[in-house]
Order: C-alpha cells, then sequence, then structure tokens
C-alpha cells in the first residue's frame, strides 16, 4: 500500500486505537482492582486505583505458591522442548530424506496424531501413567508433552527439510563424516529458523496447558501455573482483589517475554502454520 | 516474512541411475534408521497406543474397576438419549461455528487495519494479539468478573456509567446468553492470533497488483474482493483449519468459566468427557463421547481441507 497518511489513513487511525482501548478493558478492570484493597473493590471497582496498594501482591504470591508453580511450569516447559527439538529434527530428517513407501507412510502416521484429539487417549494414558507410578512427577509431564506435540514438530521439521538441498549433507558424507556428525554438525543449524518456530509454538502451548498437568499434577508440588491458579482463584473466589493480583503475576512472566521477544513470536505464530 | 515460504523450492536428490557400486552409495546417503526410532517410540506410547485402546474401550462398559466386558453399542445408544451429552454436541458445534466466523471476521479486519500505513501499527499488533499467548483458564477467570452480575462490576457498570443501565445481563448465569458469553471471551482472546496469520498472508500480496489494480479504476472495495482476497485463499485455509479444531475440542475456558453451566447450558463435548470419565467414573461412556468427537474432528478437517486447497488453487 502506498498510500500516504492523509485524512483516510488518520481516520483509520483514530479506529484502530478506540478499538484497541476497548479491547484493552478487561486488562485495566484486572490491574485497577489487583491495586486496591477490599473496601475500595466493594464500593469503586472499577475507578481509576487512587490509593494503590501492593497488599493483594504478596498475599498472592505466598498464599497461591506461585514461586514453587513458576519452577515447575519452567522445568517441564524446558525439558520437553530440547526433547521435542532433538527427537523431533532427528525424525523428520529420516522422514525428509527417505523418499520411499516406509518413510511415506511413517510421515503420515505422525501427521495423524495432529488430528486425533487427545481425549480418545486420554483415559488409558492416565491409567498408563498411574500404574508406571508417575502421577505428580515432572518425568510423566515431559513424556506426555514430547510425545502429543511430536506429530506437529516432525511435520514443521519435514516441510522445511524438504525444501532444503541435500548437498550440504552429501558433501559432509563424502568428506567422510558419520550420519551423525553430518546432521548435527551440518544440517541441524540449517534448521534455525524452523527451530525457533517450533520452539516458539510449543513453549506457549506446554506453558498454558491445563487439562493434562490437571488430571496428573493436581495436588501434587509439581503444579504448574495454570492448574495453581485454578486452585487459588477456587479457594479465594469471593476476594477479586486477591484473586486479580494472582493472575496477573502468573501472566506476567510470559507477558514479559512475548513483549521482549514479539517480533519472532508473531513471525513464530504466523510462519509455522503455513505448511 | 514467513519462515518456510521457500517451500516449492525442492531440490530433490536425482534419482541413482548408474551401476550397483553408484547406488550402494546413494542409499547409504540415506540416514539410519535409529534417526527416527526415539520418536517412534514415545509418539506410540504417548497417542498411537493409548488413542487406538480408546477404541477399543469405548465399545465396553468400564468403570474403572474391576473388569470390563464388551457391550456392543450400547454406549453410542445412551448417547442418543442423554439430553446433556446431545446438548453438548449442539453446543460445541454452535460455539464453534460462532468462534469460525467472528472470530476470523474480526481477525481479517484487525489485520486490514494494521497492515495499512497507520503510525500506532506496530504497537497495535502486539496489543492485539497479546492474549493469545496468556493461559485460556487465565483469561475465563478474568472474563468470570468482567461478566459479574453485580450491577455495578465489569461490563454492567461499564454499560450504567454510559446509560445503558438496561443492557445489564447475568451473562454467565442466564443459561440463553451464556454459551455466546463464554464464545466472546474466546473471540477476544484468539482474534489477534486470526490477525496475525491474515497479515503474513497480506504481507505476501505485491504492492504492484495493487497499484496496477488502482491505475484500472478499481476503488478499494473492488480492489480488496479481487486483488487480496484471493491471494488470502492460504491465510484463510490455516485460520479456518485452526479455529475449527480449537472450537470443536474447547475445554478449559469453558471448565474454568462455567463448568458447563448454567444447568448444561454451556457443556460440550470435551467437558462431558472429562465429567463422565472422572466424576461419574463411567470411563467407557467417557471414551465413546470421545471417539465421537474424533470423527467429528477428523471428519470436519479432511472436508475443510479437500475445498479450501482446491480453492488455493484456484486463486
Amino acid at each position: 500500500m502506498r498510500l500516504r497518511y492523509g485524512f483516510r489513513t488518520f481516520l483509520l487511525e483514530l479506529v484502530m486505537i478506540a478499538a484497541a482501548v476497548a479491547f484493552l478493558f478487561p486488562v485495566y478492570a484486572l490491574v485497577a482492582m489487583s491495586l486496591k484493597d477490599k473496601q475500595q473493590v466493594a464500593s469503586s471497582p472499577l475507578s481509576f486505583p487512587t490509593h494503590p496498594t501492593t497488599r493483594n501482591y504478596s498475599a498472592a504470591w505466598s498464599s497461591a505458591s506461585l514461586g514453587d508453580a513458576l519452577l515447575n511450569s519452567t522445568v517441564i516447559t524446558a525439558v520437553s522442548l530440547i526433547a521435542l527439538v532433538a527427537l523431533g529434527s532427528f525424525a523428520a530428517y529420516f522422514l525428509a530424506r527417505c523418499q520411499n513407501r516406509l518413510g511415506y507412510g511413517l510421515y503420515v502416521l505422525f501427521l495423524l496424531g495432529i488430528i486425533l484429539p487427545f481425549q480418545l487417549g486420554m483415559i488409558p494414558l492416565f491409567r498408563f501413567v498411574d500404574d508406571l507410578g508417575l502421577l505428580g512427577s515432572y518425568q510423566g509431564m515431559i513424556v506426555f508433552y514430547t510425545g502429543i506435540q511430536l506429530p506437529f514438530t516432525v511435520f514443521l521439521y519435514t516441510g522445511f527439510i524438504r525444501a532444503l538441498p541435500s548437498d550440504y549433507a552429501n558433501a559432509a558424507l563424502i568428506d567422510g563424516a558419520g550420519h551423525l556428525q553430518a546432521f548435527t554438525k551440518v544440517v541441524f543449524p540449517l534448521l534455525r529458523p524452523i527451530t525457533g518456530t517450533v520452539v516458539i509454538l510449543n513453549a506457549v502451548f506446554i506453558w498454558n496447558d491445563f487439562l493434562t498437568p490437571l488430571l496428573y499434577l493436581g495436588g501434587s508440588s509439581k503444579e504448574t501455573v495454570p492448574v495453581r491458579v485454578f486452585a487459588f482463584v477456587g479457594q479465594y473466589v469471593s476476594d477479586n482483589g486477591l484473586v486479580f493480583a494472582g493472575l496477573v503475576l502468573a501472566a506476567l512472566p510470559i507477558i514479559v517475554i512475548f513483549l521482549l521477544l514479539q517480533r519472532y513470536v508473531i513471525k513464530g505464530f504466523a510462519g509455522g502454520l503455513k505448511g | 516474512m514467513t519462515l518456510i515460504e521457500d517451500e516449492p523450492i525442492t531440490l530433490a536428490t536425482p534419482a541413482p541411475v548408474a551401476a550397483g557400486g553408484r547406488r550402494r552409495r546413494l542409499r547409504s546417503r540415506m540416514p539410519p534408521w535409529w534417526f527416527v526410532a526415539p520418536a517412534l517410540v514415545v509418539y506410540g506410547l504417548v497417542v498411537l497406543y493409548p488413542s487406538i485402546s480408546g477404541m477399543v474401550y469405548a465399545f465396553t462398559d468400564w468403570s474403572g474397576l474391576g473388569g470390563k466386558s464388551f457391550n456392543g453399542l450400547a454406549n453410542f445408544r445412551q448417547l442418543a438419549h442423554d439430553d446433556a451429552a446431545r446438548g453438548s454436541v449442539r453446543n460445541t458445534v454452535l460455539l464453534t461455528v460462532t468462534i469460525l466466523f467472528v472470530q476470523n471476521g474480526v481477525g481479517l479486519l484487525l489485520a486490514l487495519g494494521v497492515h495499512a500505513l497507520i503510525k500506532s501499527r506496530a504497537l497495535l499488533r502486539v496489543i492485539f494479539f497479546a492474549p493469545a499467548v496468556v493461559s485460556p483458564v487465565m483469561v475465563a477467570f478474568l472474563w468470570k468478573y468482567i461478566y459479574d452480575p453485580a450491577p455495578d462490576a465489569g461490563l454492567n457498570g461499564i454499560l450504567g456509567a454510559v446509560g445503558l443501565g438496561s443492557w445489564r445481563q447475568d451473562w454467565l448465569g442466564d443459561p440463553s446468553i451464556a454459551l455466546w458469553s463464554v464464545a466472546f471471551m474466546v473471540i477476544w482472546q484468539y482474534a489477534g492470533y486470526s490477525m496475525v496469520i491474515f497479515l503474513a498472508g497480506l504481507e505476501g500480496v505485491p504492492p504492484e497488483l495493487q497499484e496496477a489494480a488502482k491505475i484500472d479504476g478499481a476503488g478499494t472495495f473492488r480492489r480488496f474482493r479481487y486483488v487480496t482476497w484471493p491471494l488470502l485463499a492460504p491465510a484463510l485455509t490455516v485460520n479456518l483449519m485452526l479455529s475449527t479444531i480449537g472450537g470443536l475440542k474447547i475445554f478449559d475456558q469453558v471448565y474454568a468459566a462455567t463448568n458447563g453451566g448454567p444447568g448444561y447450558a454451556t457443556e460440550t463435548l470435551s467437558t462431558i468427557i472429562f465429567k463422565q470419565a472422572f466424576v461419574y467414573g463411567k470411563l467407557g461412556y467417557s471414551t465413546a463421547i470421545a471417539l465421537v468427537l474424533a470423527l467429528f474432528v477428523a471428519a470436519v478437517s479432511l472436508v475443510q481441507l479437500y475445498y479450501l486447497r482446491r480453492r488455493e488453487v484456484t486463486a
């Protein structure tokens, strides 16, 4: 669009800013109420917090044990991401380069996992994890996320590798490198853009996932942030100021990371889905 | 802009033609089987094996305690007569269709607005997209307050302040509007996500085409209808698939905001599956509903993919 910044553009700008202000109203209500004591919340919930208090925040931080929940979420997300990138990229490299019926069949088998809703295997898997004694453990969640997100990860990696010339790896093989070396030293570094997409999309999914951690970790000391927040809100449901301070604290880490990396995150969400 | 847009330039390895020695060397260029084995094992254990078990359990009276025996189609017959389950099918379809149209409509408008040369475009993009990275459970709790029935709280408070007090509602407590309130909350969270995908599509529209249409005398609407819109087909495919699958599987927002209530007014397939299994202990029945959901998702996404991809080819 080569439009000058004329009157029509100015009007559009006003409309878009008005839309953004209306869009942000729930966020304003959230922050405003989290900064008020019980009396102010009851008397004037939506007014601007003229006498802000941070008491809700310190109370929410300790009574929701958010520190522990953040640690649990970080460990589970980080280790799952490492496993997904490692297993996913190796598998996709095989599937992309194995251009016969075996390779194609396995690729379709992986794609099936994108369509299957996880509820179909939810109960058998729950019993299975229970039998292995992995309920309430990091390991159970990490293996779960690796398995459940592999189809999507393999799909993204395979599409990217197929478009990549195989000459680089072949040159390394001719020079006497093994397949492991050729992949890790030559091919994997070339996958950086798609690895970024894989990490961003999976990180947001795993960090925010709710139902499975509720089933596997609910009531244990390994609860992730959404599960902890769910329990916390249920416990203090009548104290809006406290609940909202908890919500702000729980959402803050991912919001800050998003703002810092917004260009990459938006690119990842937009680009990764062009299958 | 898009990360894998070079996809069509596939440089396939030349087919092996020469004598045995050369073919052997080419075959050895294929990565060994153990590259794929670990992923296959984890995928098999977490997805394939439990899903196949689920398909089998759907035809049993499994309750979690003691044994289970096959009962044929009894679960599915029960489903056909279970008002809560039938209502959940209806609610799930209504929610999905609403989200499909409204979220993508709003997302497209936002994308067109933010794509124009306005000065606040970078900031607005971040603002509209931000809710999509936050946990749906937390967004639901925030909206639970916005939908607070008290006259001076949340949305009702705003309506009162601007003189529309008569529009106040018990947004989540009134069975006739609760489902729409849930849909609105989901759309608020994910309209920015649709926007971002449409934006990627818009950035792929060559400015020369716009320019040429303009010189030919096409107005804003006609330029959009005949130049931009057909070229947005791939972005539309992705958006429609994402919102359909997301809508059909929706659980977190409903569970946190209404838990399916009031009555069964906002019950969805996923909340019913959860309740039948973990509240009533009817594991066989629950997996039967899950199988119905799976067939739903598979059928709709395959049909959509087929039609939308065909549209992309003609565009």
